[in-house]
């Protein structure tokens, strides 16, 4: 799942349950997930260094 | 300030000099609380009766002869998520209404078979999760220095007992920091030690891989004989060191990157005091600092989220509400970036690990601003607005993540009085060596900069 992809299910998610005041703390969240993610020592299968491009490939 | 402004070892002389016994100690302490606790709120409960019967049960031993050692009879306060046999524990959180412990936590057990007094329960945030202690069941803590300022935390009731007088010395929890924050902020001296060193079974969780139970005191003597006795067992002796010939790494860069102007100069000033008496520092680098915070953050919440699930589910009105809705936030953690996250901590111990190479300890500031003003969002530090929680973990959580041992002491205080502290970091597993250390280094501070 992008991070774009799980930001916008966690927020839908979070507006059904009716906690509006976690829409500021996912997108946070989200920058904070796609720095984890663009890591250079995040592993990769094909053996590669991780390369990311945009956070919506993340 | 009362008697109780004092260390534990110079208590500990008294009483065996007869100059004073544990009930009267005891009962100075309890004085303090009646007359301060109304006003900065550092206590949840408060155990008089029983404690006045452990002080005088302590001194009956020892006019018999039965000596525990240094914390007979010493005077503390207890973070309220460590049981106590037959208390609540409170967490801070009406989550937790109607709990009584059942048992000792077996740090508890060991203060009390070492002849401790309990006082009673710190005040904290609601469940160690947050840096404040303005999310509490019980109200905020307030710094004794300065009542419209946070002493710090989440063991901001126990750093504020200490400093105001009203317990000898504590006993803390730290997640991200919650001993070395309201330690720094309060002039204190407050040990993180190795990870796995001290049990934190009997202790609330927050994050069950980064938790660790640790002592909050006025002297880097004082954390060394609670740490013994908290570790359990037959404690090594250590070994005396100096600061001529300390070999200190020191973290700039990310480390010095946000700092408070005042913290700034407290630093480097420590710096020039080190290297002025024979220390070898070197500035060392973490090459991926830049990582720390999305690493704890990801380790955090997730481990959080899954303690509190449950109650999130049947009790969520009876958190307070910023815990709860960061308890939440944690719930939508993936198991994906759980796990790179557990690949970073192993990144950034090997980073530590290397940074030490060849060196006794690591030195940075413990906080980069001083204590913060309650019900304050952000802190501006120059053209920088900051989230709080940001700036107060952004020094400690490090340590948290990777198990390093880390002790903060007082280095220096702002032109407003308030306290700074300098952090030292030693080898995990390297507790009694840190100690050392830090005892050399408190003495260079206390002698140059009136500390």
């Amino acid at each position: 799942m992008t991070v774009k992809t799980w930001l916008e299910t966690a927020t839908q998610d979070a507006e059904r349950r009716n906690l509006p005041g976690l829409r500021p703390l996912l997108e946070s969240l989200a920058r904070s997930t796609s720095a984890l993610r663009s890591a250079d020592w995040n592993a990769d299968a094909t053996g590669e260094p991780v390369r990311t491009s945009a956070p919506d490939a993340r | 300030m009362p008697a109780s402004a004092r260390t534990i070892a110079e208590l500990a002389r008294a009483l065996r000099a007869r100059e004073t016994t544990a009930e009267a100690s005891t009962t100075e302490c309890l004085d303090r609380i009646a007359e301060r606790n109304p006003a900065i709120n550092a206590f949840i409960t408060v155990l008089a009766d029983q404690a006045l019967a452990q002080a005088r049960q302590a001194d009956a031993e020892l006019a018999r002869g039965h000596d525990r050692g240094p914390l007979h009879g010493v005077p503390f306060s207890l973070k309220d998520i460590i049981d106590i046999n037959g208390v609540a524990t409170t967490a801070a959180s009406r989550v937790r209404d109607g709990h009584v412990a059942a048992d000792d936590a077996p740090v508890s057990a060991r203060l009390r078979k070492a002849g401790a007094v309990f006082l009673g329960k710190a005040n904290l945030h609601e469940f160690a999760f947050g840096t404040t202690n303005e999310d509490s069941a019980f109200g905020p803590v307030r710094h004794p220095l300065d009542p419209g300022r946070s002493p710090g935390g989440s063991s901001g009731g126990s750093a504020a007992s200490i400093l105001d007088g009203m317990a000898y010395a504590s006993i803390g929890t730290d997640t991200g920091g919650s001993i070395r924050i309201p330690s720094a902020v309060c002039g204190l001296v407050g040990l993180k030690p190795s990870l796995g060193e001290i049990p934190v079974d009997g202790v609330v969780p927050l994050s069950t891989t980064m938790d660790h139970v640790g002592p909050l005191c006025r002297s880097v003597e004082d954390a060394g004989i609670i740490f013994d006795v908290l570790r359990g067992g037959q404690a090594p002796a250590r070994q005396p060191r100096q600061v001529k010939g300390l070999r200190v790494g020191v973290l700039r860069g990310y480390f010095t990157s946000l700092l408070d102007p005042q913290v700034a100069d407290a630093f480097e000033r420590t710096c020039t005091s080190l290297t002025g008496s024979g220390a070898l520092l070197h500035d060392v680098d973490i090459p991926h600092a830049g990582d720390i915070a999305p690493i704890y953050l990801h380790i955090v919440l997730a481990e959080a989220a899954a303690y509190h699930a449950k109650t999130l589910e049947s009790h969520s009105d009876e958190y307070t509400p910023n815990v709860r809705i960061r308890l939440e936030m944690g719930r939508y953690i993936l198991a994906e970036d759980y796990v790179r996250a557990l690949r970073g901590r192993d990144v950034l111990i090997a980073e530590v690990d290397a940074a030490l190479g060849g060196r006794d300890v690591l030195l940075l500031p413990s906080m980069g601003v001083p204590a913060i003003r309650l019900g304050a969002a952000t802190v501006r530090i120059g053209a920088v607005e900051e989230p709080v929680r940001n700036v107060m973990l952004r020094l400690t959580q490090l340590f948290n993540v990777t198990g390093h041992p880390a002790i903060t002491l007082p280095c220096a205080k702002t032109t407003d009085g308030l306290p700074i502290g300098a952090q030292l970091v030693g080898g995990r597993n390297g507790t009694d060596a840190l100690l050392s250390a830090a005892a050399a280094v408190e003495a260079l501070l206390s002698q140059n900069q009136g500390y």
